[in-house]
């Protein structure tokens, strides 16, 4: 499923739709087939919970890290280094997580051009229909809209990520799929997988035949569940 | 949508969706991380359902607007982090000093001084003892997880209208930036009656009101503070809240709040399946303070561990209550550091001799 993703995948969405968590995994997976591969922290907005916080085990597991230079710090400005740049011209592989709602994308919006230039990328956009805004395929289909415009980038395709967190179950991911479907038809791009937390990957696919899980392992956690 | 269900949202929206619901449609604020989202949240709801979203040009224009709102009978409210706080300081004065029913609501990061943007606890002080100049106090609420987020804020805005005085949510870092499920109480918003005080225009047919926190006479000012501490101890006797977690049979009590009592709270079932007789007390409200609550554990309890995202604030409290009994120690961190479940869980077998 993530081996027919373009070199370039980039992860857009509303705040809170799961964006870094499947960052992470992707890049993982993606790194199981691929040699050069980097995970790029692009967000402007957040303050905690981002992809800079994955550092060490992109380390581990020889994936290259692109952070914005005070990402993680006491220091509130969203300051972008030169790298992406260049990483962009060179043969590896990139993941770029993106900060939330349009607020986000206009980072990458700085960016559109190299990247077209560079022969475009996959641009996904992840949904959750637990999210308090996102809960229509309307109000879903209006934050695609907006990110699209700032980052003059087309979405390719959509990520159905609906979850509760810890409490999720298969049933709550399954009837999210109307919604994700009809958000995907809204901008007539496919609605590529639906990611699920790895325990509930066979009961999904059980529930929903015929439909692409992909099952990602939860690395954004909070302190007490360490 | 159907309000029973559940959604997934971040404490900051949640905190700004929570106060909508309860009627509050009058937002006044200035951007500041961690709390951000909460006036973005705003900007984005209040026109769509005809409220007022304002950013003002610094904090304390925004608290003061927050006066002249609640001066009016409605539900206002500001947000900010740490440094926004104390630069609203003069205005919450003025609002407690008027009598003022309103919401403040503190998203704590590092300091003193610019800190940092990371969570932080170390707030307590100043919303307790001293979140203005004066003779004050404000009701200081104290959610440890989103739904609480949510459930605190109908309390608060219903509490300070009661007792016409500000209400404060104290909240960190941590707590407005993550996300958890949460369902939206199914409440209607009971509106209290305003009319003695507010100023709705008096067309006239009534005395005009005023809303006013400046006495000319000294006996007057002293007249009205201390009626209004009269109505503090009322509430001190009324409005304190507490959660006890597994203290009925604790040796060690460990006293915390916030983000931080979910850590103690996972550091707790760690030591208790090793067999160790620890507790939690996690106060809801800091002021009033349940000092009660923690009185009465002294009475069986062995020793008492405050943890804080701080140098050791909320710990004043706690000797207060117990009062010399038992021996009361602190651990913490500070400056945008949190706390390992690991760390406490070390804390707690220290001084607990390491099991039973």
């Amino acid at each position: 499923m993530v081996t027919n993703l373009k070199r370039i995948v980039v992860i857009v969405g509303h705040y809170g739709s799961g964006k870094t968590n499947l960052a992470v995994n992707l890049a993982l997976d993606i790194k199981k087939k691929t040699k050069d591969v980097v995970l790029v922290d692009l967000d402007i907005v957040n303050p905690y919970f981002r992809s800079a916080d994955f550092q060490t085990l992109m380390e581990k597991h020889g994936i290259e890290m692109i952070t914005p230079t005070y990402a993680k710090s006491n220091l509130d400005i969203p300051a972008l280094t030169g790298q992406l740049d260049a990483a962009i011209c060179t043969q590896k592989h990139l993941i770029i997580d993106v900060g939330g709602d349009d607020a986000g994308a206009a980072a990458l919006g700085r960016y559109s051009h190299e990247i077209e230039e560079a022969g475009g990328c996959d641009l996904l956009y992840v949904v959750n229909g637990y999210r308090y805004l996102t809960r229509t395929s309307k109000e879903a289909a209006e934050i695609l809209q907006e990110i699209q415009k700032i980052s003059r980038l087309k979405v390719t395709g959509v990520v159905n990520n609906s979850n509760l967190a810890d409490i999720t179950t298969a049933d709550d991911v399954v009837s999210t799929h109307q919604f994700a479907l009809q958000t995907a038809q809204e901008y007539q791009v496919p609605l590529l997988f639906t990611s699920v937390k790895e325990d509930l990957a066979k009961q999904v696919k059980a529930l929903m035949p015929g439909q692409k899980v992909y099952p990602v392992k939860i690395f954004v956690k909070k302190p007490w569940e360490e | 949508m159907s309000s029973n269900q559940r959604v997934l949202m971040k404490g900051n929206e949640a905190l700004a969706e929570a106060a909508i619901q309860a009627g509050c449609h009058h937002f006044f604020g200035y951007p500041i991380t961690p709390q951000t989202e909460v006036a973005a949240y705003m900007a984005k709801r209040l026109p769509k359902i005809g409220g007022t979203y304002l950013q003002a040009e610094s904090e304390v224009a925004a608290i003061n607007m927050v006066l002249g709102a609640a001066s009016a009978g409605i539900r206002a409210m500001t947000s900010s982090s740490s440094p926004g706080i104390s630069l609203k300081a003069e205005g919450i004065s003025y609002i407690a000093g008027s009598d003022l029913p309103c919401l403040i609501i503190n998203v704590q990061r590092g300091g003193p001084g610019l800190g940092g943007i990371q969570p932080s606890q170390s707030d307590y002080w100043q919303a307790t003892r001293a979140p203005g100049h004066g003779d004050l106090h404000a009701l200081v609420f104290a959610p440890s997880s989103i739904q609480e987020m949510v459930d605190m804020v109908f309390d608060a805005f219903d509490l300070a209208d009661q007792y016409r005085m500000p209400s404060m949510i104290l909240a960190d870092g941590m707590l407005g930036q993550m996300m958890e499920p949460v369902v939206f109480p199914e409440k209607s918003v009971n509106p209290v009656d305003k009319s003695s005080w507010a100023l709705t225009g008096h067309q006239g047919k009534r005395a005009h009101h005023i809303v006013n926190s400046l006495y000319l006479q000294p006996d007057e000012l002293e007249k009205n503070v201390k009626e209004r501490f009269e109505r503090y101890e009322l509430i001190k006797s009324k409005e304190a809240r507490a959660e006890e977690y597994l203290v009925e049979d604790a040796q060690l009590v460990v006293v915390a709040y916030g983000a931080t009592s979910r850590i103690v709270r996972s550091a707790i079932n760690t030591a208790r399946g090793k067999g160790i007789k620890v507790g939690m007390i996690r106060p809801l409200t800091l002021w009033p303070y349940p000092s009660s609550v923690i009185a009465k554990a002294a009475e069986t309890a062995q020793a008492f561990l405050t943890v804080e995202m701080s140098m050791g604030q909320m710990v004043d409290d706690v000797r207060l209550a117990v009062n010399g009994k038992k021996p009361v120690a602190f651990f913490g961190h500070t400056g945008g550091v949190i706390p390992t479940p690991a760390e406490v869980l070390a804390e707690i077998e220290k001084m607990t001799g390491g099991d039973r």
